[in-house]
């Protein structure tokens, strides 16, 4: 093959994954700012004071809120519990399965828990359309997130430290605390973060467990549907009527601002964790 | 000569061995009482994901078998889903269950939808991510930190977002500059690729939208692949006076071929299970075989999600155990997708694989 042909070559492939990375990064500028645009003319305070069936989003911002909430109360300690055990305590017998349980139910279609959260809890428990429903079925999903990252987080606290500690006798529980914890926290409060943003995006599994209603949400767990952001999105756009439209963009940007903040939230505190963990390493 | 051999230890029984281990769990001599109770609280919490994996697929199975033994194998075959008529008639029996008159439960069309959908997403999402990714990985570190910001925010971009974007802006829009050339040039070739173009909602409109969905995971999963490469490899191509292109074809690809693989495989068990963007955009026509590449199809995930409302309404029960009987073979297929992928990755890399969407 002579030098003509190989450049040709090369420049060709070079090219093509030009286009790749173009197509990498230009979807989610594209899908933000054409969605901003659009709806732009629907975004107005009254969104904030009146509720879903009066052309707001209070109802749907303050279920939003409240499911992301109870999830961060209940994932969160779980999660953060079984990321601890994972790179503190398991045996290497015990570790890749329970690894491999998080990963699997990590994989599992959020579609199916929904299903399963309407079967056993919404039917079988008689709870009915429930905030407690929402909030279990969102935790399912955003568990193996809060158990992979505190585990990572953990392990990428520098064996020295743990050794040190075991050196000056410290019992397990203190050297978590007082020498473990610190530096992992921000990777830890990262994985929070995303559970939080996604546990904001997430439909599928709130479609038959928490419902949906025009009205406020409340504190009562049991017997009650809560109207969350995305609902609105999904069922309004369907709705004919340009009114309900301008209610479904305004929702889809209301959840895409949430999430872009979350994003950045969490970047900026792994960027900080990691600046830590590099000044411990030296 | 011989000193007497120390008596040889006798060898726990099966019996020993458990209550050793047991006690080995419960708590080493080396703890303190407050360690063996922090241990026990996070062993606990560390029990929930496979508690949660029971509670899953246990109901899911039970609640499937009415429909189970009412469909058969037809339940694969069939051409037809319906609930029948859900008002009118009396329920009549079949393998001792009661179902609605004329109902049946056939979800071919279903499956292959799905199936469709998720493959075409991954022919058109893995060479991008891959290509896409390779490229980076030669670029400025302040362009690949851009990069990786736009990615992790297409990933944490919600399935209803994609799908309203895909009905008003996307959708038209491929509909009206991009697909009637492809049916002019690849459809004069393929019939597939030919015919009427539609107004943007259907197979390949899914079948992008899906795309854009799995490129992060296939995307970052790559990234650390290129990153395992042995520097030196590179550099010894690079002496024997091979161009890029030609290090990466001979040194870098062979080496992340698995993972590779891996990655497409979890992309793959994503775009099987994505429920509410391929519902708004996929056109969810039930029973249709889509008549060309732009015709409407339905999935899996998203037939449970719409047909829920209607499945309550069934006196008998039934549709909502045939939907169960569908989300149990989603479930089934993403766990065996998602499996195959871990294996894999194990048999090739030591990559960690990303879990979910790509965290």
């Amino acid at each position: 093959m002579n030098q003509v042909q190989r450049q040709v070559r090369e420049a060709l492939f070079w090219a093509l994954c030009g286009i790749g990375l173009l197509l990498l990064c230009l979807p989610a500028l594209a899908i933000i700012a054409s969605l901003l645009k659009d709806s732009w003319p629907a975004l107005s305070l009254k969104l904030l004071t009146a509720t879903t069936n009066q052309g707001g989003l209070r109802n749907a911002i303050t279920g939003t809120l409240l499911l992301a909430l109870g999830v961060l109360a209940l994932a969160g300690p779980v999660g953060i519990g079984c990321g601890i055990y994972l790179a503190e305590f398991a045996s290497p017998g015990s570790a890749p399965w329970l690894r491999f349980f998080s990963e699997i139910l990590a994989g599992i279609p959020s579609i199916v828990v929904g299903y399963v959260g309407y079967l056993v809890l919404v039917v079988g428990l008689h709870w009915g359309y429930s905030l407690l429903a929402g909030i279990l079925a969102l935790s399912v999903i955003v568990l193996p997130y809060v158990v992979k990252t505190t585990e990572v987080a953990l392990r990428q606290v520098p064996s020295t430290l743990r050794e040190g500690a075991d050196a000056l006798g410290l019992p397990r529980s203190t050297t978590l605390r007082r020498v473990l914890l610190p530096p992992a926290l921000p990777a830890i409060v990262t994985g929070l973060v995303i559970a939080l943003a996604f546990s904001t995006g997430e439909t599928a599994p709130l479609l038959y467990t928490a419902g949906f209603t025009d009205q406020d949400p409340t504190l009562q767990l049991l017997h009650r549907p809560v109207g969350y952001l995305t609902a609105v999105v999904f069922t309004d756009i369907q709705l004919p009527g340009a009114q309900a439209h301008q209610l479904a963009y305004a929702a889809a940007a209301i959840t895409l601002l949430l999430l872009i903040a979350l994003t950045m939230a969490g970047r900026a505190i792994s960027r900080r964790s990691r600046r830590l963990s590099e000044r411990m390493s030296v | 000569m011989a000193a007497a051999n120390p008596l040889p230890l006798p060898a726990p029984g099966r019996r020993a061995g458990a209550a050793l281990r047991l006690r080995a769990l419960m708590g080493g001599a080396d703890l303190s009482r407050g360690d063996r109770l922090l241990r026990a609280a996070c062993g606990m919490a560390a029990l929930i994901p496979l508690l949660a994996l029971v509670f899953l697929v246990v109901p899911l199975a039970i609640s499937a078998v009415p429909s189970v033994l009412f469909s058969g194998p037809a339940f694969l075959t069939g051409q037809v889903f319906s609930f029948g008529n859900l008002y009118a008639g009396s329920p009549s029996l079949h393998h001792g269950v009661a179902a609605p008159a004329g109902a049946q439960y056939g979800a071919l069309p279903i499956l292959l939808g799905t199936l469709f959908t998720s493959l075409v997403a991954l022919l058109l999402g893995v060479p991008v991510a891959v290509g896409g990714v390779v490229l980076l990985a030669e670029l400025p570190p302040w362009f690949q930190r851009t990069a990786s910001l736009l990615l992790e925010l297409l990933a944490s971009i919600p399935s209803v977002v994609y799908g309203l974007w895909g009905i008003i802006t996307f959708g038209p829009l491929v509909a009206k500059y991009v697909y009637p050339g492809l049916a002019a040039t690849l459809g004069r070739v393929v019939p597939f690729f030919g015919g009427a173009v539609g107004y943007g909602q259907g197979l390949l409109t899914a079948g992008l939208i899906l795309a854009v969905m799995i490129v992060p995971i296939i995307a970052t999963t790559t990234r650390e692949l290129v990153r395992m490469v042995p520097v030196h490899n590179v550099e010894g191509a690079y002496a024997l006076g091979l161009t890029p292109f030609e290090s990466l074809r001979t040194v870098t690809l062979p080496f992340i071929r698995g993972g590779i693989l891996a990655a497409a495989l979890l992309g793959w068990a994503r775009a099987l299970g994505e429920t509410m963007a391929v519902l708004m955009i996929s056109g969810n026509a039930l029973n249709v075989y889509p008549v060309n590449i732009y015709g409407p199809v339905s999935t899996m995930a998203g037939t449970i999600a719409v047909m829920l409302d209607s499945a309550l309404t069934d006196a008998t029960g039934l549709a909502l155990h045939a939907l169960a009987e569908l989300a149990l073979v989603l479930l089934v297929v993403t766990f065996l997708t998602n499996l195959l992928g871990r294996l894999v990755v194990r048999r090739f890399t030591s990559t960690a694989l990303p879990i979910g969407r790509g965290i």
